[in-house]
């Protein structure tokens, strides 16, 4: 079935028969057996998701829940009466009166005998894996018995570690070809840095060329990290840089924490996904032996203060002062979404908002504003960043971002890095009591928290603009300020806001650049959301192309899918339950906050009010605020 | 490879007999979809590619499918190790290869026929397309062909790029879409979702020449000919230790040993039927028939005779699908490797029994588990060789000094 939004081959496309709207209609169904049991189940529905609902185990590698079917792996494979082969139940959609049998003796045996092929050429030992423990394969091995290397075992290594990459690194001697990766980037990215390439037993993953990492588009979402199901892929780790600098006496090692890496973390110590476990860790880095733990939804709140104030700056010269200005503005705290554009959409730089992700502009206060408040040198600072995102990694080495004269960020450490550290100086982190962040930043509002979810970013400027318009309390307008139609999985949403005929007052913040709001009376503010740079795509084509999206006002991109709960530093394994369980984790923890606006977080106005007189989008922050970006392209050296 | 026959000096029943352009192709359109479809099932043509699926099935699935376009593929990837009996069909033949296409256009309903060309075979290119352009010029493809008002079909050739996979029908149509060669998953089949996702017939070249001829004759002469299962004749591309190498056309169910007297071959030791992925035969084999029910082939025979080595014969097959394993399923990437690791081993004279006993085991899990017919077919010389050759091979000596 062609389908041309996708870009994956079709042998790499799922061969899904639609499933009847109505199965409950004649013909909407099958019965079928499976293993003596008579169920019925939709037309289309496949082996594996028959199983899977009357609970019967089939074992699988390379199905991923968030991916399209390939079928190579062949582990899934069972017995269908009258057929010659066995079939993967995995790629076998059902639309017959089929008898299935999902344990014979032939069948066992084609699953040891494929799991030993496997295991006869992944390179390494188990206890010297960054996967150790979490790796599918390992669990398949303990699964099937497997207690000897029946075909052998590969001695040496094969294949250079690829670790150009600030934020991924490629560790071909344990792939197992099963190509989520190769689907993650072509299908659910649509990126397309990876693919197979010769044949046979020579076939390895590659980029073009056999280019390293950091040489070709690949935009360090780190999404194929989450799917690997070994340890072929993984994130550049500096958690040993990161204990040298605790170590050191005359380092001051400060750490902020995201929000998601915190909706996500208690994963890796066991707990059923969405358990925010953000005071807990506030207490286990300190113990850890970090100095000062800030809340990264500190900047986020500053992000929107001024991220807002440059949409409205360029909404005002637009509609106000005809001037040429591009709009729609593009959100530019994802640094996967940033790096995707730059590469494939260059074109389209102009519209990304020069405000920095949160990330940055905390690292440049952090070594200007808060090394001066606590009278620390800023070049005995150590500034770290716990992040649910592997991009995090190339950004702060970004050769832009040392606004504060040094690197603004030294490190981007992933939720998982984290975990381990956590693990490592013997802490059980659920376990920690609670306790708050550090000031001068102190806690957060509930928009800087949501900024993790995808339509965070929009949910969380649109509750400080409409205020600052309207002059009415987004409670009034959106039922306990929950803006929900940004909310949710959608991949694509958009939503039309009239502004109405009342505006109010311009609050003192912005009264210099735009002396009132008569001029979007009657206006409808249009905006989007957008998450995965596939459905990023979308709107990128359908704004070239002049399409509604061409018509938006401001645009939310997160590179992966969910936003950065569902980052590439992200807890493994993922799929769009667990993502939903974080976000659900994140909006509670926002609704449970008392402050839940950005303009109302008292920290940041009082960094207006201290340090950045001027106000936003000043020649101040504009020094250490905000950033610029480069044309990259699709064809780099 | 040269044959040394020329075409005055092929005979045949079937394939190899007088048939000038468009006579099939001007009776089909005079007649009903329908009727054509009757006769090809009445002919009980199966595909000649090796699998055998009824070619009537195949067509009238796809011709009841439902879709704004159609395709029918001509298979002339000929890339079966011992098989080169599509390129004398082109060369000599494309009479009957074409009009069977055109003809397969309008049972199907289809506009477009492809050519997919084995890249090896591009020096034939340029007569083919110059053949194509006759046709045009009598109005055997564009519109209207034949004076069928509304028929319009024409023929594409593209080329291959050496891949052996490229054979197998599903990595064939992703290679035709500009993809790296690999098959699909299955189902759906290319007579529902095939090139470009619509409904695609895929035949071998010899299929459609038989279209052609029981177009021309009827469903009840080609029947005639073969046996009750394996209807019509065959053509036999036979190799090796033999003075008389070359195509043949011969009914199927004829016996091995009679098809080793007509090539003039002596002291035969052993016959590899269906190449590097079919079976190989013993002396005491030889009394078997070519046909679907016992000894099947897309037509390769390649004659080994008693100055052979078969583990060197084996070694040959096992480096040919370790290196064209397009690679993408664990049974056939890896199997196929570890199946010619074995080889080496009993080369070395460095084995135990109970190791060949394992990868033997290995084989029949890849022929059950691997994604396509390359794998699964690709143990077949592995076993049969190690089984009908184990004197030979595995005992031979002081029995394999590390042979516990």
């Amino acid at each position: 079935m062609e389908n041309k939004d996708r870009r994956a081959p079709v042998s790499q496309q799922p061969h899904v028969v639609a499933k009847p709207e109505h199965p409950e209609h004649i013909g909407g169904s099958v019965s079928i057996q499976i293993n003596e049991k008579k169920v019925t189940v939709p037309m289309g529905t496949t082996i594996l998701e028959a199983c899977r609902e009357n609970q019967i185990h089939i074992p699988t590698l390379c199905h991923h829940d968030d991916l399209c079917i390939a079928g190579v792996c062949r582990l899934c494979v069972v017995e269908v009466e009258g057929m010659r082969t066995l079939q993967a139940a995995c790629a076998y959609p059902i639309t017959d009166q089929i008898k299935i049998k999902t344990s014979t003796s032939m069948v066992r045996k084609a699953r040891r005998h494929i799991l030993d092929l496997m295991i006869s050429e992944h390179y390494g030992e188990c206890y010297s894996c960054v996967r150790n423990n979490n790796c599918e394969l390992q669990s398949l091995a303990e699964e099937y018995g497997v207690d000897s290397y029946t075909f052998g075992h590969v001695q040496e290594s094969q294949y250079k570690i690829d670790n150009s990459s600030f934020s991924v690194i490629r560790d071909m001697d344990k792939c197992v070809m099963c190509k989520r990766c190769v689907r993650t980037c072509i299908d659910l990215q649509e990126v397309g840095v990876l693919e197979a390439v010769n044949r046979g037993d020579d076939t390895t993953i590659s980029t073009f060329m056999d280019k390293d990492l950091a040489d070709v588009v690949c935009i360090n979402c780190g999404q194929c990290i989450n799917r690997c199901p070994v340890g072929a892929l993984h994130a550049n780790d500096p958690s040993d840089d990161i204990w040298n600098a605790i170590d050191d006496p005359n380092k001051h090692v400060v750490i902020q924490t995201a929000p998601s890496p915190r909706a996500a973390i208690g994963e890796e110590f066991g707990l059923e996904p969405g358990h925010s476990m953000t005071q807990e860790l506030n207490t286990a880095l300190k113990r850890i032996g970090f100095d000062r733990v800030f809340d990264t939804n500190f900047t986020a709140d500053l992000t929107i203060i001024e991220e807002g104030t440059e949409l409205i700056i360029r909404l005002y010269q637009a509609l106000v002062e005809k001037k040429e200005v591009s709009l729609p503005q593009f959100t530019s705290c994802s640094p996967g979404w940033v790096k995707y554009l730059e590469h494939f959409y260059p074109e389209y730089i102009p519209n990304l908002s020069t405000a920095k992700s949160p990330q940055q502009m905390f690292g440049s206060l952090i070594k200007t504003f808060y090394a001066d408040k606590a009278g620390v040198d800023p070049k005995d600072i150590v500034s770290v960043a716990v992040m649910p995102c592997s991009a995090k990694k190339f950004e702060c080495n970004r050769p832009e971002m040392d606004d504060s004269g040094y690197q603004d960020v030294d490190f981007g450490l992933t939720t998982r890095e984290m975990a381990k550290m956590i693990k490592e100086a013997g802490i059980h982190l659920p376990e920690m009591p609670k306790s708050h962040f550090d000031n001068p930043f102190g806690e957060a509002s509930g928009a800087g928290l949501i900024f993790g979810a995808t339509g965070g970013v929009m949910e969380a400027a649109l509750r400080s603009v409409v205020e600052f318009v309207t002059g009415n309390k987004a409670e009034d307008i959106f039922d306990n300020a929950n803006i929900v139609p940004v909310r949710g999985f959608e991949g694509i949403k958009y939503v039309e806001l009239p502004i109405g005929d009342k505006v109010g007052p311009v609050p003192d913040l912005i009264k210099h650049l735009v002396p009132n709001w008569d001029w979007l009376k009657g206006a409808t503010l249009k905006v989007a959301v957008a998450h995965g740079t596939a459905n990023a795509k979308k709107i990128m084509e359908d704004i070239k192309a002049g399409g509604k999206f061409s018509e938006c006002h401001f645009i939310e991109f997160m590179a992966c899918p969910g936003g950065c709960l569902g980052g590439g530093g992200q807890p493994i394994p993922t799929n769009e339950e667990i993502r939903m369980k974080r976000a659900e984790a994140i909006y509670a923890e926002d609704e449970s906050l008392e402050i839940r606006k950005s303009h109302e977080n008292p920290h940041v106005i009082q960094v207006y009010n201290e340090f950045l007189k001027e106000g936003p989008c000043s020649h101040l922050s504009h020094k250490l605020l905000h950033t610029h970006y480069t044309k990259r392209g699709k064809y780099i050296a | 490879m040269n044959t040394e026959i020329k075409k005055t000096e092929r005979q045949g029943a079937v394939l190899f007999t007088e048939y000038e352009r468009g006579i099939a192709i001007k009776k089909a359109v005079s007649m009903n979809r329908e009727d054509i479809l009757y006769e090809i099932k009445m002919s009980k043509l199966k595909g000649r590619g090796g699998a055998g699926f009824p070619a009537s099935t195949k067509w009238m699935l796809t011709a009841a499918a439902v879709s704004d376009k159609k395709y029918i593929v001509c298979n002339a990837d000929e890339g079966e190790p011992g098989t080169f009996k599509d390129r004398v069909l082109l060369a000599e033949y494309p009479e009957l290869v074409f009009d069977g296409m055109v003809i397969a256009g309008y049972v199907i309903g289809a506009k477009e026929g492809i050519v997919y060309l084995r890249g090896e075979y591009e020096y034939m290119l340029a007569s083919l397309e110059d053949y194509l352009q006759a046709m045009r010029d009598e109005n055997l493809l564009g519109k209207n062909i034949g004076g069928r008002e509304g028929f319009d079909y024409d023929i594409e050739i593209r080329l291959g790029n050496g891949a052996y996979i490229c054979g197998e029908e599903t990595a064939l149509i992703e290679s035709l879409e500009g993809h790296r060669g690999e098959a699909r998953n299955r189902p759906p089949f290319p007579v529902t979702t095939g090139f470009k996702g619509k409904p695609t017939v895929v035949n071998n070249v010899e299929t459609l020449a038989c279209v052609t001829k029981i177009v021309q004759n009827g469903g009840e002469w080609f029947r005639a000919h073969g046996t009750d299962k394996s209807t019509g004749s065959k053509l036999f591309s036979v190799s090796g230790d033999c003075k008389k190498p070359g195509v043949y056309e011969l009914p199927w169910g004829t016996k091995i040993s009679e098809l080793l007297k007509i090539v003039g071959a002596e002291n035969t030791k052993a016959v590899q039927v269906g190449g590097a992925s079919g079976h190989c035969l013993s002396k005491d084999q030889f009394d078997r028939t070519l046909a679907y029910e016992d000894a099947g082939t897309g037509g390769s025979i390649m004659v080994f005779n008693e100055s052979r080595d078969m583990l060197k014969v084996l070694k040959n097959f096992m480096e040919f699908f370790v290196e064209e394993s397009c690679g993408q399923c664990t049974p056939c990437r890896i199997g196929n490797t570890k199946l010619l690791e074995g080889v080496e081993m009993i080369e070395r004279n460095d084995f135990t029994f109970s190791y060949i006993n394992k990868l033997k085991e290995l084989g029949r899990t890849m022929q059950v588990a691997s994604k396509c017919g390359l794998g699964q077919s690709s143990p077949n010389s592995f076993i049969s060789i190690l089984e009908n050759f184990k004197d030979e091979i595995l005992n031979k000596g002081n029995g394999g000094s590390n042979g516990k």
